[in-house]
């Protein structure tokens, strides 16, 4: 554990000191939020939504942060690969696993944090959390996409051999990740292929597990969202930790 | 005492041999050099010492433990110092070494001590609190030696260590590896492709081409096979003061050119004025003195019948290339 707490101290001293990279990850989501919410707020009316369709995006919104946060996290291995840290890591006499989770942690901890930012942000545009347990439900939910994400993207990560491929992933993976998500859109009414996406896009269950947790209304069941959630978490870090073993540098 | 034994070790990466069958021992409190040019397979070598690689064959033991059976003893009791820097630039100095010694497990007292005590070693002790992104490469360099040698190493791999670096920071550098080797007992294996460097640190070296040990001695014996130093005396009067070079008991090998005489000997640095003394007693002008070390290319020459090519360094780069297409 000791192993996993240095690399994870690490990951989130980094993040700590790079201020201008906490405020850049800020600006699509707040750009997101301020644009969409503001202007479709008065032309969309979502029946049983009390707070609007700002107050409706904004789950979605936070999502997004910790999602590209987390894939981002998961990617910035290559750099590490590219800059030649990650021989020192691999040399010491720590199991592969050892590394791969406290980069996972460090990353997923990082990405909460920006959703979090994000969450204290909608409070001043008229969020009105429901309870604190409610919160604690949208914090594990926020937490298992950050988990998941960044193991996907050290997935990615020990695949790639340089940030060239990064902008791909960004246009093909990520943004349709996020577009199918139900983040911007409640999934009922949606015709039945795209339902079948959406249902499929595993951030479809973190943003309705946040928006139950934030809101106390959601479209699927949040216990069934959990489940879902946990077990496309599992699976990842399974999947980021077999191909981190095999990483080469 | 044996730290390193080595027996038949080979690695190909897609048909091309990077290490070709090579077998070695390195002695305990030895320094041990690998010489060769670019792609000659010297961090290949220790890519597999420091179980980083796994061999394609062939078998090596580091401090008694087997690189393939005990990986992790292996690990534990090495320190590496890789070609490419290997620092986290957004951390300090201090951060850098922390990170290592959690890695390492070593308790946490011990390592705050360890920690200071060497950044004082290296001389860094005042700027452990610094970003590393500040620090020149002299000054990262010896960080990273700092860092290789927290967890007590028995045997410290030296890829490259002063490659890119100024020949003031070069020389401070041989200084600690020196220190480190008589003091600590250390048990130093370094690459270079410097001769320099090899003769001045190694007590015995292995040249390696294409993968190959072409030979293995001590710095002396390899001097001596090479013929030493040469001193080129350019002058207009060659005849006369070769007659008069040649006539010095202690020059056994000197020949005369167009505008030049050349003697092969052992420490020429302690004979030139004589040589300018004989000249201006017998009224012979003499244009320029020069000597001549013997360079790893005099050595490779005299060795393999030809000198390092170009071609060389791409050949690593073709391994390099190769050994992503296998990875892609």
């Amino acid at each position: 554990m000791d192993i996993v707490y240095a690399i994870w101290l690490r990951y989130v001293k980094r993040y700590l000191r790079s201020k201008s990279r906490i405020v850049g990850s800020l600006g699509m989501p707040l750009f997101f939020l301020l644009v969409l919410g503001f202007g479709l707020n008065s032309v969309v009316n979502l029946p049983g939504m009390g707070q609007g369709y700002i107050g409706f995006i904004i789950p979605g919104i936070i999502s997004m942060s910790v999602l590209f946060t987390s894939v981002f996290s998961g990617i910035q291995i290559i750099w590490d690969k590219q800059f030649g840290f990650l021989k020192e890591t691999l040399v010491a006499p720590v199991s592969r696993l050892e590394i791969m989770l406290g980069q996972t942690f460090g990353g997923a901890t990082t990405s909460v944090i920006q959703g979090l930012i994000i969450l204290v942000l909608s409070l001043f545009i008229g969020l009105n959390i429901a309870s604190i347990a409610g919160f604690l439900v949208a914090f594990v939910f926020m937490l298992l996409i950050g988990i998941s994400f960044t193991a996907f993207g050290i997935a990615i990560a020990s695949k790639m051999e340089d940030m060239h491929g990064f902008q791909l992933i960004m246009n093909f993976v990520i943004f349709p990740i996020f577009g199918l998500s139900g983040a911007l859109f409640p999934i009922d009414g949606l015709p039945s292929w795209m339902k079948a996406l959406t249902l499929l896009d595993p951030l479809t269950y973190g943003v309705e597990g946040i928006r139950y947790g934030l809101l106390g209304t959601s479209q699927i069941n949040p216990f069934f969202s959990f489940v879902v959630l946990t077990g496309f978490t599992v699976c990842m870090v399974v999947f980021g930790a077999y191909l981190f073993r095999k990483i080469n540098v | 005492m044996i730290a390193i034994q080595v027996e038949n070790l080979t690695k190909r990466f897609n048909g091309l041999t990077a290490v070709d069958n090579i077998s070695f021992s390195i002695n305990r409190g030895e320094v041990f050099g690998l010489l060769g040019p670019n792609g000659a397979g010297k961090t290949t070598t220790i890519a597999m010492l420091s179980t980083m690689l796994k061999p394609t064959s062939g078998s090596a033991s580091v401090n008694n433990f087997d690189m393939l059976k005990n990986e992790g003893d292996v690990r534990k009791s090495i320190g590496i110092v890789f070609q490419d820097q290997s620092l986290d630039e957004e951390l300090t100095a201090y951060e850098n070494m922390d990170f290592h010694g959690r890695l390492y497990r070593i308790p946490k007292k011990i390592r705050q001590k360890k920690i200071t005590e060497l950044l004082e070693l290296v001389e860094l002790e005042k700027k452990k609190n610094n970003l590393v992104k500040t620090f020149s490469g002299g000054m990262r360099r010896r960080l990273e030696i700092a860092r290789g040698l927290l967890h007590e190493p028995k045997v410290l791999f030296l890829d490259e260590p002063t490659l890119g670096l100024d020949p003031q920071t070069r020389n401070h550098l041989w200084e600690y590896i020196e220190k480190l080797n008589k003091e600590k007992g250390i048990t130093i294996v370094l690459t270079t492709h410097y001769m320099e460097e090899a003769d001045r640190l190694c007590d015995r070296m292995a040249i390696l081409d294409q993968g190959m040990i072409i030979v293995l001695d001590t710095s002396e014996k390899l001097k001596e096979e090479i013929g030493g130093d040469v001193i080129t005396i350019k002058s207009l009067e060659i005849d006369h003061l070769y007659s008069k070079i040649n006539a010095l008991s202690w020059v056994k090998h000197a020949e005369p050119h167009d505008d030049s005489v050349t003697i092969s000997l052992q420490n020429a640095e302690k004979h030139v004025a004589e040589i300018v003394n004989l000249a201006s007693v017998n009224g012979i002008v003499i244009d320029s003195i020069s000597i001549h070390k013997p360079t790893l290319e005099d050595v490779f020459l005299h060795f393999t019948g030809r000198t390092i090519r170009e071609e060389k360094s791409s050949t690593k780069d073709q391994m390099r290339m190769m050994h992503r297409m296998k990875r892609g």
